[in-house]
């Protein structure tokens, strides 16, 4: 413990607003803890850098090398003659089909989450109906529901329903395993629109759908920027729904495309890995456009 | 002004609030593919089905396939211990990490933003990833013949389950590492400034401060986690495939290949029903001993 504590503490470091101690406000009231060196806790953040980090690397530089210098060259070096050979081979397979019915599958499962979960939100907030409340409990229990658990049955349902291998396959189920958390979500933002604005809506005539529209919409924008992108990362990414609800190469979204891709590309590692690159690329131009929007959305609002 | 405000705000009578119609398409949508889904494993559980013909009536046959099966009994103790040794190697990684990068220091913000960088990529991408990268022959540790990474990871029973750990913990532990730091920036300064003036040290300072403070965030990252472990069914499906053997067939993996390989999909609805059974068993206990409407509370309160 000793050897942790070396930072001396001389001198009460004190903020001025604080109320505790009368100390004066020195010159070193920004000498705070979060302000001392913590040479252990750097270390330990270091190495966890580099095991973020090399593999990243290792990806990004094997992607770029030839297949003989893949089994030639030191994995770690920088590719002595760096070759797009791979990346055209993964654009010669399809890439862009596949990377546009991801589009697809995310956008219409993102809209069609967002569109429903919002009426509900709203209707839940503004509600004083039982049958509102039921509903909300019904969303807080469907948190619980693995996702896993009942691709069995949306699989018969689906078969049932002559949807098998289509994109609204992979929309319909995806969407509705969004709903619950994005209705939660609304509706702790929801609250918290005074009930003021709404009452004087009202006293000028207006409707339900006319509030939704014109007051709750633009006022909720920051909890549905984080919903959509919550939402939409996670349709991005599934891989699920896609595996047994489709079957033929053209439906393909993009995490299937990069998992058959491995399958029959096996020896061809840079290949593969030029295949995951290019995957990836999309969501890193999002993370570079709009890190605070993606880092808050990622976390849907459990940061708070 | 008391007046007015009393009067714009009458107390909402029940015609007022908007119709429950407007619930109803997220109702009908989350209810026709995941409550309804629920009743029909249910009854698949109870019939043979090959997933292509209709499936017939066989009363408990698969239930007692299912819970005699060592298979599967073994699917569900990986199942339990992969949820608790992934806890027991994240929490402390992510609660230390996040309290590192809350700091205000601006290496320590750009470390978060490297951090950050596992979740961008999708699980079965980052699956494709180490797959090659633990590879026994090319994989990283065997062509550099580093003395601890130079083994067969995924080929040996006993690593595979560790080595699963660890790629779970490559991709969650950003997140969670995120949520510790939005807590930890919460935590006001002016206890640390007390208890700095009482003569505690840092170690002090975390076990009596950062800690207790931080309890909400534990629980809310330890629930996602628990919850969320019931879900790794595609990083390990692209991994490892289950293998080698048995050595990390966790449930979900086991309900699939029941299911959709060996085309036994009644049995591997029972497996179902047994994964459902845990995760609301999970949340449930998760709730009640601490959790999520806490949290909720919590946020409906701001």
């Amino acid at each position: 413990m000793s050897a942790l504590s070396h930072a001396p503490s001389t001198e009460p470091p004190g903020a001025p607003s604080r109320p505790l101690s009368p100390a004066p406000p020195s010159g070193r009231a920004r000498l705070r803890r979060l302000g001392r060196s913590n040479p252990l806790g750097a270390l330990g953040g270091l190495v966890w850098l580099v095991i973020v980090l090399v593999p990243v690397y290792w990806v990004v530089v094997t992607s770029l090398r030839t297949r003989e210098g893949y089994f030639e060259a030191n994995p770690l070096s920088v590719p002595t003659d760096p070759t797009l050979e791979n990346y055209r081979q993964v654009l010669d397979n399809g890439f862009t089909h596949y990377l546009l019915n991801s589009l697809v599958v995310t956008t219409g499962a993102t809209l069609l989450t967002l569109a429903v979960s919002f009426l509900a939100a709203y209707a839940i907030v503004r509600g004083t109906s039982r049958a509102l409340r039921w509903a909300f409990s019904v969303f807080l229990l469907g948190l619980a529901i693995p996702l896993q658990a009942t691709i069995i049955p949306v699989y018969y349902l689906i078969a049932k329903a002559q949807m098998y291998d289509t994109l609204l396959a992979i929309v319909l189920p995806s969407a509705a395993f969004a709903i619950p958390l994005t209705v939660i979500i609304l509706v702790n933002f929801l609250r918290d629109i005074p009930d003021e604005l709404y009452e004087s809506m009202r006293a000028e005539g207006a409707g339900h759908w006319r509030m939704l529209w014109s007051l709750a919409l633009p006022l909720s924008r920051p909890a549905l920027i984080t919903v959509t992108i919550y939402d939409a990362l996670n349709v991005w990414n599934g891989f699920l729904f896609p595996l047994i609800l489709t079957q033929s190469p053209d439906k393909r979204v993009l995490p299937l495309f990069v998992w058959s891709f491995q399958g029959e590309f096996t020896i061809n590692v840079p290949a593969i890995l030029a295949a995951v690159v290019l995957s990836t690329l999309p969501i890193v131009a999002l993370y570079i456009l709009g890190r605070r929007q993606l880092v808050s959305g990622l976390t849907a609002g459990f940061g708070k | 002004m008391t007046l007015t405000s009393a009067s714009k705000a009458p107390p909402r009578t029940r015609g007022d609030g908007p119709p429950f119609l407007m619930a109803l398409p997220a109702l009908l949508l989350f209810a026709l593919f995941a409550l309804v889904p629920m009743a029909i494993v249910v009854y698949l559980s109870f019939t043979r089905w090959d997933g292509l013909g209709a499936p017939s009536w066989t009363g408990f046959d698969n239930w007692r396939t299912a819970l005699t099966s060592d298979v599967t009994r073994h699917a569900l103790w990986l199942t339990v211990k992969l949820m608790v040794v992934s806890w027991v190697v994240q929490t402390p990684l992510s609660l230390l990490l996040g309290v590192f990068v809350a700091g205000k220091q601006r290496y320590r913000a750009l470390l978060a933003v490297f951090y950050f960088v596992p979740l961008l990529i999708s699980t079965a991408a980052i699956a494709v990833i180490f797959k090659n990268l633990l590879d026994p022959n090319f994989g990283l540790g065997a062509v550099l013949d580093l003395p601890l990474l130079n083994q067969n990871w995924l080929g040996d029973p006993e690593l595979a389950f560790y080595a699963v750990v660890f790629v779970i913990s490559w991709q969650f532990l950003p997140f969670h590492t995120l949520l510790y730091q939005a807590g930890a920036r919460q935590i006001p300064a002016s206890l640390y400034e007390a208890a700095a003036i009482d003569g505690a040290g840092r170690l002090k300072q975390f076990w009596h401060i950062t800690l207790p403070q931080l309890r909400y965030t534990i629980v809310t990252s330890s629930t996602l986690m628990t919850v969320g472990s019931l879900t790794y069914f595609d990083l390990v499906f692209v991994l490892t495939g289950g293998g080698p053997g048995y050595a990390t067939r966790i449930l979900p993996l086991d309900m699939y290949i029941t299911g959709f390989q060996s085309n036994e999909m009644g049995l591997a609805s029972a497996i179902s029903v047994v994964l459902v059974l845990a995760g609301l068993v999970l949340s449930l206990a998760l709730v009640r001993f601490s959790g999520f409407s806490r949290m909720r509370s919590q946020q409906a309160g701001m």
